[in-house]
């Protein structure tokens, strides 16, 4: 079984729980006797080697671009191109100013709502389109991450899978995420082989209903090509049923599972006090960090030495402290900004509890990155980690009451911290790639063998 | 009241069947907010009691209590005991008295006997011999007072059991227990005989069958299939003629509560005693009657304790985790000032907090056993229920506090007044006193 697999991220060249799972779910598919070719828009040369075959977006020549239309007729024409294959090499005008759409052209804040965090050293970068000439066509250098040239790199993306699809051979197309929909769908029109995509967010999570119409679109296409639907969460799931009209059965909840940290717990170097709560997380719309806020205010009141780290940056960040600030508890509020792996373990060594009030989070996989360096974990019930994680506690993200009291427990209940860092850290070995992996194994059988158990 | 136990001459080669049903509801807690810690708000969710138990009333006590009397009245060697717990006695009282009626019309027959248990179904017997007998003797009480008889026979909370707990039951008078058939303290011994406890040979105990009990109270319905009435007498007929006892224990609500009147359960109790009475391999009996014809040829050594509950059958399903431990030990350790407080309101309280119940809601054990406690909790997961219980407990903390320093402070008052008028009067002067009344006395 070869699966050719489209991602978006691969470590180390990752912002967020994409690349991870990616990385977890190939690793685990390897391991279960599948030949993955995965193909991600740029490599680094430095990602680690877990035996299957990556190939770089970049590496591989183009030999069609289209030319300066809206993004309604490159999309129709781009179509269009596929049925016919029709392959023609044509220069890429380095003004490719298709996607004038206002929003996205507000590169910071709209990308913001991303389910990823925005590198900013690749945001700065101007958004010129380098196009190459090669003797197999032309190269598209893929800057991969999330910058303002996302749609066009997504566009940019499906060409090339066009062009893997006609090289290389492969029984099943397997697609992460939106942005590399349009890759799957080129490939499945190519092939014939079937598609699944795999979803780990969807604009729905990521910016409610302020999302992006585009996305969206290229959600709902891909939703509708896929000859199967993975959901990583049965949250997801009812979203995907509910706001994509998708089909029930059409979609498959497959959770992900986590990496096993081998990485001793460090020393703390500094401490706040006993009781520390925190917040780990890009800090936008979708994770909730106002309830955070509030919540935090209400555990003052009985806990007034408690101190509160927000670890992670995003959109929301100004209003965030200007909220802390007029609630005065800024003494009590650490805001960190964006932290490195390292960071983040010494800032979790010392925790009391972290807290993670996502408004809507497909999966979740920080709060189990927290049980793994034993902190107990409360969730909202509205993630897809409560799901497969039953020791922690759970609230609804809009209720601050319970949450507050929920952290107060906690604070104030060692046996309860104790029983919860117990047995989180023992059903944590029980969610793995590896679970994953054979329910994808099994979806494949299916999907290439033609049963149908529908 | 009736003395089954001298009615019948023995017979040594009599089988008994012995089928225990266990009658418990808990009062369960309201929700209590940690920050109304201090306010004193109700712990008790009545309303939610109230719907709790009109509901398996309606579902399985009164249309199970009408099933089996109606069967004794047909087959009157049909017999059964019951240990209904005071926590359930008193919210049948309150909300459905129509439920106690129907256990009284069975104790009126004559074939039922009721057992005696902790009255708030709690685990006392590890609190402190003097609050165990204290709930003991409360629970007789009630059940006489409700029933009209008095009971002869012990059941401890969930069956739990060790030597020491047998000595001091023995002590109060019963002349036996049920408890577990544990094959980790049986080894290659039966559960179908009498047993005796080791230092006191007229104390006996009976074993309930956990297997034979469980392949109804957990599994009747396997799949689509349930068990049928032939299937299930064909096991019981299979059952060697060298085994005297066969003590079938289960909770009542496996009647029309846990296996719903959809499901055949009624058809099947209706066939199964039918049967067995129609069949007369074995004789029903009550434990008491047991314990007056069958001899116990062996003692019993059961050093750490046991309990019906779970894989394990000990007492992990309520103190198996520091939660758990946590909880009870703050429970356990108020006895004193809540005693010394003398007030009734807070004992019962305190008492109605000790319910097993409470403690078994905070069990992390998943897999298996997690499936049965979900099944029997009111809370989202085991830590909402700890959270919640000690948030109570904080709340009542601070009311023991507040009375005992009020009952303090009523004790120096009545220590000045006591002083007031008998004033003290020194040695020395008391001695010079005397003295001075020896002198006058002499003097004269």
């Amino acid at each position: 079984m070869r699966v050719l697999m489209f991602g978006w991220e691969f470590p180390p060249q990752i912002s967020g729980g994409l690349g991870t799972a990616c990385y977890g779910l190939t690793q685990a598919l390897v391991q279960e006797g599948i030949d993955v070719l995965f193909v991600v828009p740029k490599l680094m040369g430095d990602e680690p080697d877990n035996g299957s075959k990556l190939l770089s977006a970049s590496n591989v020549g183009i030999r069609q671009v289209v030319s300066t239309d809206t993004e309604e007729q490159h999309f129709t024409r781009f179509k269009h191109f596929l049925k016919e294959g029709s392959f023609t090499t044509l220069e890429v005008p380095s003004t490719l100013s298709a996607y004038n759409m206002a929003h996205l052209q507000e590169p910071v804040h709209a990308l913001a709502h991303w389910n990823y965090p925005v590198n900013v050293a690749e945001t700065s970068v101007e958004s010129k389109t380098h196009v190459t000439q090669s003797s197999t066509g032309s190269l598209y250098s893929f800057k991969g991450g999330y910058g303002p040239q996302l749609i066009e790199e997504v566009f940019r993306y499906a060409q090339v899978a066009s062009e893997i699809a006609t090289s290389e051979e492969f029984d099943i197309i397997h697609a992460h995420d939106w942005m590399t929909y349009p890759a799957a769908i080129a490939a499945k029109r190519l092939s014939g082989k079937p598609m699944v995509v795999h979803v780990h967010a969807t604009e729905f999570d990521r910016a409610g209903k302020q999302g992006s119409e585009m996305v969206y679109t290229i959600e709902r296409e891909g939703l509708d090509e896929a000859d199967k639907i993975v959901a990583v969460s049965q949250w997801t799931k009812r979203i995907l049923v509910e706001r994509y009209d998708i089909a029930a059965n059409k979609i498959e909840v497959v959770h992900n599972g986590v990496i096993p940290e081998e990485k001793p717990i460090p020393e703390v170097k500094q401490t706040l006090g006993s009781h520390v709560v925190t917040f780990l997380g890009r800090i936008t719309y979708q994770k909730g960090p106002e309830y955070f806020v509030e919540a935090a205010e209400k555990v003052l009141n009985l806990f007034p030495d408690a101190h509160f780290i927000m670890a992670g940056s995003g959109d929301f960040m100004p209003q965030i402290i200007e909220k802390v600030a007029r609630l005065k508890l800024s003494s009590r509020f650490h805001f960190t900004g964006f932290l490195k792996k390292d960071e983040i373990d010494q800032v979790l060594a010392s925790t009391s509890v972290y807290v993670m009030p996502s408004v809507s989070e497909p999966f979740g996989i920080t709060p189990l990155e927290a049980i793994q360096r034993n902190v107990p974990i409360i969730i909202s019930n509205q993630s897809g980690v409560s799901e497969v994680m039953h020791h922690a506690l759970k609230v609804d993200f809009w209720d601050t009451e319970a949450l507050s009291q929920a952290i107060c427990s906690v604070l104030h209940y060692g046996s309860l911290s104790r029983e919860l860092k117990r047995n989180a850290g023992k059903a944590i070995d029980t969610i793995t790639w590896e679970k994953a992996a054979q329910r994808l194994n099994n979806l494949y059988y299916e999907l290439t063998s033609n049963i149908n158990p529908n | 009241m009736n003395s089954p136990a001298t009615s019948t001459q023995t017979n040594s080669n009599e089988q008994h069947l012995v089928l225990y049903f266990q009658v418990h509801q808990p009062r369960r807690l309201n929700k209590i907010n940690f920050f109304s810690i201090g306010t004193h708000p109700e712990y008790f969710d009545d309303k939610l009691n109230r719907e709790i138990i009109q509901r398996v009333a309606k579902d399985c006590y009164l249309p199970a209590n009408a099933l089996l009397l109606d069967l004794i009245r047909k087959h009157p060697q049909i017999k059964a005991c019951f240990s209904i717990s005071g926590v359930a006695l008193a919210q049948f009282e309150e909300y459905v008295p129509e439920v106690l009626e129907s256990f009284r019309a069975l104790a009126q027959t004559g074939n039922v006997e009721f057992l005696c248990e902790t009255n708030c179904h709690s685990l006392a017997s590890l609190i402190s011999a003097d609050e165990f007998q204290t709930q003991v003797f409360e629970h007789a009480e009630n059940i006489y007072r409700h029933l009209g008889v008095r009971p002869a026979v012990f059941r401890n909370t969930e069956l739990i059991y060790s030597n020491a707990i047998g000595t001091q039951i023995a002590n109060m008078g019963f002349k036996g227990m049920i408890t577990d058939g544990v094959d980790r303290v049986l080894g290659k011994r039966s559960t179908f005989q009498l047993y005796h406890h080791p230092e006191n040979s007229n104390f006996k105990l009976l074993l309930r069958s956990n297997r034979l009990s469980d392949d109804i109270a957990f599994r009747y319905v396997q799949g689509n299939a349930v068990l049928s009435a032939e299937r299930y007498a064909n096991w019981l007929n299979n059952m060697p003629v060298t085994e005297p006892v066969i003590t079938l224990g289960m909770d009542y609500e496996t009647f029309g509560e846990h296996y719903k009147k959809t499901s055949g359960i009624f058809d099947f109790m209706k066939g199964i005693l039918t049967k067995v009475a129609k069949d007369r391999k074995f004789r029903f009996s009550t434990p008491s009657e047991v314990i007056g014809l069958v001899n116990s040829n062996q003692a019993l050594d059961i050093d750490g304790a046991i309990s019906w509950a779970d894989e394990r059958k000990d007492l992990s399903a309520w103190l198996g985790n520091d939660m758990q431990r946590d909880a009870f030990d703050m429970t356990k350790s108020l006895e004193a000032s809540v005693k010394r407080t003398a007030n009734t309101a807070l004992l019962n309280t305190w008492r109605a907090l000790q319910t097993s119940d409470h403690f078994y809601y905070m069990c992390t054990k998943k897999l298996n056993d997690g499936d049965v406690h979900s099944y029997f909790s009111h809370y989202p997961s085991p830590y909402e229920a700890f959270i919640n219980y000690m948030n109570v407990m904080s709340d009542f903390v601070i009311r023991v506090k507040a009375a005992s320093a009020q009952a303090e402070l009523t004790e120096a008052a009545k220590q000045n007044e006591y002083e007031r008028q008998h004033p003290q009067v020194p040695f020395w002067a008391e001695r010079k006193s005397a003295e001075i009344r020896q002198e006058v006395f002499v003097s004269h």
